[in-house]
């Protein structure tokens, strides 16, 4: 078992709308995400620790871990 | 038959003429182990360089590992005779041993290998603790695989020699002159009687005066160099053999084993010199494999001929020869100039280094000859995987001109060697082949591990029952008593059934069932998974997780709920019970409780920070009992303490409450049912579990209690028409479920919106539905396939999911989402 578990994309926004216009924001939110090549915003969970989610800014080129918030205060 | 000829006569003569083994149809007997080590100077290799950057490092005050795969420390020194300070290499050897020992913070591990770089300065290493022994000692691992996390490393892993590319140059006593010093020097060993050495760069030629000053005679020395070196004349001179420049071996004779070879001067003129030993020297490749783990791209070095590391790792420096520093006055130098920065990166403060010095050897440059052109016998580019010049020719001519292309069409580099001899050579072929400059040839992709790695040591002690922790139920030694068929469930050993002396298993759980439906059982449901919920948003949390709306649950009431996931198939179910204002207590499917309470954190921190609401997993902290059957009310009133009531007035169906037991022991209630009859949980603290299932059976006897396991609780749920795991499959909504009038209308939550989508609604969607049979004495098994009656048992007649089902609904609906009707015919019994 590893000490953090990854979820994925963290800049995606769930859309407060129940309205049928909002049909393609919320297929945005649950099903697409983009595939950038640098720094990168991810949801991760302190699963083995503190259960803290975790906003990682990573670069997806070289791993390396620029930034971590707390998602709770981050957005 | 063909295909049996294949098998029987063909394929075994072919694996076993390539030497391909057999496969261990065994259990590997040894034990393996897995540790993690943290350090600020990790340095890899214990050369000239190693040491002193070890040295540098760990004088400054860093915490230093160093890492060598040998089990003694020294790399090339071993088999050198070189002198550092005026001095035998080996006594400075010594020293710098013996100092790095008496460090405070200095770790030595030898017989280990460095074979993988990863994220975060992590570096992977396998020691070989017993590999030595022929058996290891009892309990003691055969590997430990070493997990080491450096704020600094320093590669110092050396260089290894190339062949050169000539006939027959696969002859036993054909070797590499590194190799022959190694026996002369390092082993006192005699590689042959008389040698010859064939070589395009000095340090080879070296092989020459340890072999003469060792009683060897020396028959020839070969230079492949057209200009004559001063330095291998002087050796030829000390070994009393006659030098040739600008030659070349161009025939071995000798089958079994090299007897002479045949050169071939730069006049043209042959020569035959009589040898049981050749010792070859193509010049040396850094070891550059670890600097290119995280993508960094070697860079070709036109004055050295080798490729050298390009791009390294954050934090990585190289020394030594690894770095193309192939003296060993440059070894120990960048040894401690990048054992010094590294201590000096990690803060700490190296002092004005007093350096050892050897003296700098006055070197005609290596003038690469890769291959001898005209020459007789297959000329092996990769010894391991038997890949010739004539095999890349071969690729060549096929239309393969980049190394990845050739290595794949040849095998060239893909045994477990990973071309570490045969790399550069293939390039150099291809490279003149195709008429390039060998630095524009480019060279495979090194990938982590460097050196071959038993699974068995990546998997240490996981192993079997082993893999991971076993969970056990607070009846678990209760069950054991009763001898309980266990069976895993996720993590934890659930009780299946508890079979009666001469029971067979079916009869054992009829008997389990109809006692329940007759009397009174008891279930252990411990491993459900629990979650405190509390906080005054607490009601508003839940209605935005639930499908159903829980702020309206009265205080001392439990409901069932379904929870989906955004995208509107349902995720998971369970009973939550609201115990006070603004406090519930949730239950969640057994293989569900950690994806549940991830979710739950996820909702809370992410989703709705602002909401008053904590969250908390209870799982462990509470035994749970379903007591059921229509009994079960007296069973449940006699672990009561006087005075409380759980009559049908005052604790009705869905009653959740907190009582006494046993004499003050406090307890949680839920009057739920999962199999249909009047039934209880009852939770107390986990560590007065034991005691509970053995209070409850006591209060049961009269009744006619019996525990009842995992398979008595599916076989009644499925009577009580309950979706469970096999119908929550993610593949499923809750309509699919039966559950449709749930799903509220009113709130958001998660699922709501993608839940409404056209194709998760519609009306033919596969629903779950119940089975009775007709002929009670044919058992439907889980799977089994319903046909209308009467007709074929072809797939067009399946009622339930097979291929042409969803291919029918969506051609004429146009659909593009499908559905499966995942355990319809598991739900029936």
């Amino acid at each position: 078992m590893e000490e953090f578990t990854y979820r994925g994309d963290a800049t995606v926004t769930r859309p407060e709308s129940l309205d049928a216009s909002a049909t393609d924001a919320w297929v945005d939110y649950v099903y697409l995400r983009d595939n950038p090549a640098g720094p990168h915003k991810e949801h991760w969970h302190h699963s083995a620790g503190c259960h803290a989610w975790l906003v990682v800014t990573r670069d997806t080129r070289t791993h390396e871990i620029l930034a971590v918030e707390f998602a709770r205060e981050g957005s | 038959m063909a295909g049996a000829f294949w098998e029987k006569v063909y394929e075994p003569l072919i694996r076993r003429s390539a030497g391909l083994g057999r496969a261990a149809d065994t259990a590997d007997p040894d034990h393996y182990e897995k540790t993690n080590a943290f350090c600020d100077v990790l340095v890899i290799g214990g050369g000239a360089a190693g040491l002193s950057a070890a040295l540098a490092a760990g004088r400054a005050g860093a915490r230093v590992i160093l890492c060598d795969e040998d089990f003694r420390l020294g790399g090339r020194l071993l088999a050198e005779r070189d002198e550092i300070d005026g001095q035998p290499a080996l006594d400075w050897l010594k020293a710098a041993e013996a100092e790095l020992m008496s460090l405070p913070d200095c770790r030595i591990l030898r017989r280990t290998t460095v074979f993988g770089v990863y994220d975060g300065g992590t570096y992977a290493a396998i020691e070989r603790v017993n590999d030595h022994v022929p058996v290891p000692p009892e309990h003691a691992p055969r590997q430990r695989l070493w997990r080491i996390v450096a704020k600094q490393s320093v590669v110092c892993a050396g260089a290894i020699e190339r062949p050169l590319l000539f006939g027959d140059n696969d002859r036993p006593g054909v070797m590499l002159a590194g190799a022959v010093r190694s026996y002369v020097n390092r082993y006192g060993a005699a590689p042959g009687r008389h040698a010859v050495v064939f070589a395009d760069n000095d340090a080879a030629f070296r092989t020459a005066t340890d072999l003469a000053d060792a009683g060897i005679a020396v028959n020839a020395l070969i230079d492949a160099r057209r200009d004559p070196s001063p330095a291998a004349q002087a050796a030829a001179e000390s070994a009393r053999a006659p030098y040739f420049s600008g030659a070349a071996v161009t025939s071995v004779r000798g089958a079994l084993g090299i007897k002479s070879v045949l050169i071939t001067d730069m006049n043209g003129q042959n020569q035959q010199f009589d040898c049981d030993v050749l010792a070859m020297s193509g010049g040396w490749s850094p070891t550059l494999n670890l600097t290119t783990h995280l993508g960094g791209k070697p860079a070709w070095d036109n004055g050295l001929s080798a490729l050298v590391p390009g791009d390294l790792p954050p934090g990585m420096s190289v020394a030594g020869a690894a770095a193309g520093k192939f003296s060993l006055d440059a070894c120990l130098a960048s040894g401690e100039g990048a054992g010094a920065e590294a201590a000096r990166n990690c803060g700490y403060s190296p002092s004005a280094p007093a350096r050892p010095v050897a003296k700098e050897e006055a070197a005609t440059p290596a003038s690469p000859l890769w291959q001898v052109e005209k020459s007789r016998g297959k000329a092996f580019v990769d010894f391991q995987n038997d890949v010739t010049v004539s095999d890349v020719k071969l690729a060549t001519r096929e239309g393969f001109r980049v190394p990845e292309h050739v290595k794949r069409y040849t095998t060239l580099g893909m045994a477990t060697d990973q071309g570490k001899t045969s790399n550069l050579n293939g390039a150099a072929v291809i490279a003149g082949l195709t008429g390039r400059y060998i630095g524009a040839v480019g060279t495979t992709t090194f990938r982590p591990p460097y050196t071959p790695v038993a699974i068995a040591a990546l998997v240490g002690h996981h192993r079997g029952p082993d893999f991971r922790p076993t969970r056990l139920t607070p009846s678990h030694a209760f069950a054991k008593e009763r001898n309980a068929v266990f069976v895993e469930a996720g993590a934890w050993l659930r009780a299946l059934y508890f079979p009666q002396a001469g029971e067979a298993p079916q009869d054992t759980v009829n008997r389990e069932v109809a006692t329940v439906r007759s009397k009174v059982g008891v279930c252990d449901v411990s491993t459900l998974g629990k979650i405190d919920v509390q906080g005054t948003d607490a009601g508003t949390f839940l209605d935005r997780v639930y499908a159903n709306t829980f702020s309206t649950l009265a205080v001392g009431k439990a409901r069932y709920g379904m929870m989906l996931r955004e995208d509107g198939f349902a995720m998971d179910d369970g009973t939550t019970a609201r115990l006070a204002e603004d406090h519930y207590f949730m239950t969640t499917t057994t293989a569900n409780a950690v994806k549940v309470m991830q979710h739950l954190e996820f909702c809370q921190q992410v989703l709705w920070p602002e909401l008053d609401v904590q969250t908390v997993s209870a799982t462990e902290q509470w035994a749970q009992y379903a007591v059921a059957g229509p009994k079960a009310r007296e069973v449940i009133a006699a672990l009561l303490d006087s005075g409380q009531d759980i009559s049908n007035e005052a604790f009705p169906y869905m009653a959740a409450g907190s009582f006494t037991v046993c004499g003050g022991t406090k307890a949680r209630l839920y009057r739920l049912s999962f199999s249909g009859e009047l039934a209880y949980e009852i939770g107390v603290p986990a560590r007065f579990g034991d005691a509970l299932i053995r209070a409850i059976i006591e209060a049961g006897a009269p009744h006619g209690i019996v525990p009842y396991g995992t398979e008595a609780l599916g076989v009644m749920r499925i009577e009580k028409g309950h979706a469970a795991g096999p119908e929550v499959s993610g593949q499923t909504t809750a309509h699919d479920l039966g559950l449709g009038k749930m799903v509220s209308k009113k709130k958001d939550f998660i699922g709501r919106f993608m839940g409404e989508r056209p194709a998760l609604t519609e009306i033919e969607r596969a629903s779950m539905v119940g089975l009775r049979p007709v002929d009670k004495d044919t058992r439907i098994r889980a799977g089994a396939h319903l046909v209308p009656k009467d007709a074929d048992a072809t797939a067009s007649n399946d009622q339930a999911m097979s291929p042409p089902w969803p291919t029918r609904r969506s051609s004429e609906a146009g659909s593009r989402w499908r559905c499966s009707p995942a355990g319809r015919s598991a739900t029936a019994k």
